[in-house]
């Protein structure tokens, strides 16, 4: 299976980058993972590739307070952080991405910016509020996740800017993470996936709650609905299943089903998912 | 395009279409057919090799983005006439049926084994996930690294299932 023919370049620099972006109007690619299948496939033919992947820079997490993740840094880069703090729901969910071998060439920048609706970790980064950085040559401007992730495969991301960069903040003093997914076992992309961090009081009380999820929605989504499920009581198996119910409600019908995994099956495993990660969150909020 | 690689020790410099993908590269650019073409797509692992010490599947990079890089496939992992321990371990737990998955499995099998010596069986199965195997339910394959990961520790490997 070969691509249709295209140019290639490699930048040196960012600015290069974008200079080359804005000459050729080609397309950035880093680890390539996302688009070198679609490209061999040919659901997408870009006349120009950009390589960004010599991009050093862009490489490797640096803990300020929270953590910037740069956006060349690969799955098993962040399965393997070690820093004291760093969200657990992000190390799990890089960890859980595709097999070894897609974790050691995928970048979490080129995975966010394809805005997959089954994949993992624009779910994580819409529970954990994540900043994304994004560059062009007028400077940098800092979208929020709940913002950048607009639709199957669509992104805020304009086409003279390069993601270069996701914030999150730390964990720890009672709060926990986690995100659990339902897999196809041949892509291992999320079939229903969730992601919750919560904030436990002194007594195990419950004073914050996110859920996002993923996977079965056109795109990472927070679900409102659930804190008040959850907020004010202990995470008891009855209360994570509580608001198991109350994502399988929230999401309704928009939910995406294929020939492997129907709407219904899809929505009935959400819940079971959203409870787990609930549950996996409350156990590490210490 | 002009790409210049090492290749199992070797330095190769070759003129590429950009859209040659790295697997095409190593097999009809440079003969070494060792590493298959199985799925490509992405999810069998057939065509698993070391890219500066990293297994990756050579069917979703393209050449060019391999340009510099340090290249090990099958062929280079055997020192002369004597097999690397895990190649050793594929011959002795009869690892392999067809046979086709075989260089995949063992290349994610040493990258596995490279970064941990002493894997529980669960972290194999895990190592090996982006490989595919169709003939043997991966459980001779599972004691072939485990034959592997003893002898590279300098210890006995455990006796066959057929021993015991």
């Amino acid at each position: 299976m070969y691509p249709r023919p295209f140019e290639y370049v490699r930048a040196g620099s960012v600015e290069e980058a974008l200079d080359l972006k804005s000459k050729t109007g080609g397309r950035f690619i880093a680890g390539g993972h996302s688009l070198l299948p679609m490209m061999k496939i040919r659901v997408t033919s870009p006349e120009t590739l950009v390589d960004i992947g010599r991009l050093d820079d862009l490489r490797g997490i640096s803990a300020n307070g929270g953590f910037t993740i740069g956006a060349l840094t690969t799955h098993s880069m962040v399965a393997s952080e070690g820093g004291n703090g760093f969200p657990a729901a992000l190390k799990e969910a890089a960890g859980m991405i595709g097999d070894p071998q897609v974790r050691n060439r995928g970048t979490v920048g080129g995975n966010v910016a394809h805005a997959d609706p089954a994949s993992d970790l624009p779910t994580v980064f819409a529970a954990l509020g994540a900043t994304m950085t994004a560059t062009s040559k007028g400077g940098t401007r800092d979208i929020g996740a709940a913002d950048f992730f607009t639709g199957l495969f669509e992104s805020a991301l304009n086409d003279d800017e390069l993601l270069t960069a996701i914030e999150v903040g730390s964990e720890g003093g009672g709060r926990g993470s986690a995100y659990a997914k339902l897999f196809n076992p041949a892509s291992r992309y999320a079939v229903a996936g969730a992601c919750a961090v919560v904030d436990l009081d002194g007594d195990g009380t419950c004073t914050s709650c996110t859920v996002a999820v993923g996977g079965l929605t056109p795109k990472a989504t927070v679900l409102g609905s659930l804190a008040s499920a959850v907020v004010g009581s202990r995470i008891t198996e009855a209360t994570a299943e509580a608001a198991g119910q109350a994502a399988r409600a929230e999401v309704g019908d928009d939910v995406m089903g294929d020939v492997y995994a129907g709407v219904e099956y899809r929505r009935d495993m959400l819940g079971v998912f959203v409870a787990r990660a609930l549950t996996a969150a409350a156990s590490r909020a210490v | 395009m002009e790409v210049s690689l090492t290749v199992n020790g070797r330095a190769v410099t070759s003129d590429v279409e950009p859209r040659t993908l790295l697997v095409h590269f190593i097999r009809e650019h440079l003969r070494l057919t060792g590493t298959h073409v199985g799925c490509e797509t992405g999810y069998c692992g057939a065509c698993t090799v070391h890219v500066d010490g990293k297994a990756v599947k050579s069917c979703t990079m393209f050449a060019v983005q391999a340009d510099g890089a340090d290249i090990l496939t099958i062929e280079g992992v055997a020192n002369d006439d004597v097999l690397h321990p895990v190649q050793e371990g594929f011959w002795e737990r009869h690892g392999l049926q067809c046979g086709f998955c075989t260089p995949g499995m063992i290349m994610s099998s040493i990258a596995l084994l490279e970064a941990n010596r002493t894997p529980t069986e669960t972290e194999i199965r895990h190592g090996i996930e982006g490989n595919l195997c169709r003939c043997t339910g991966y459980h001779n394959i599972v004691r072939s690294v485990q034959y592997a990961a003893a002898v590279m520790r300098g210890e006995e490997p455990p006796p066959p299932d057929w021993e015991t």
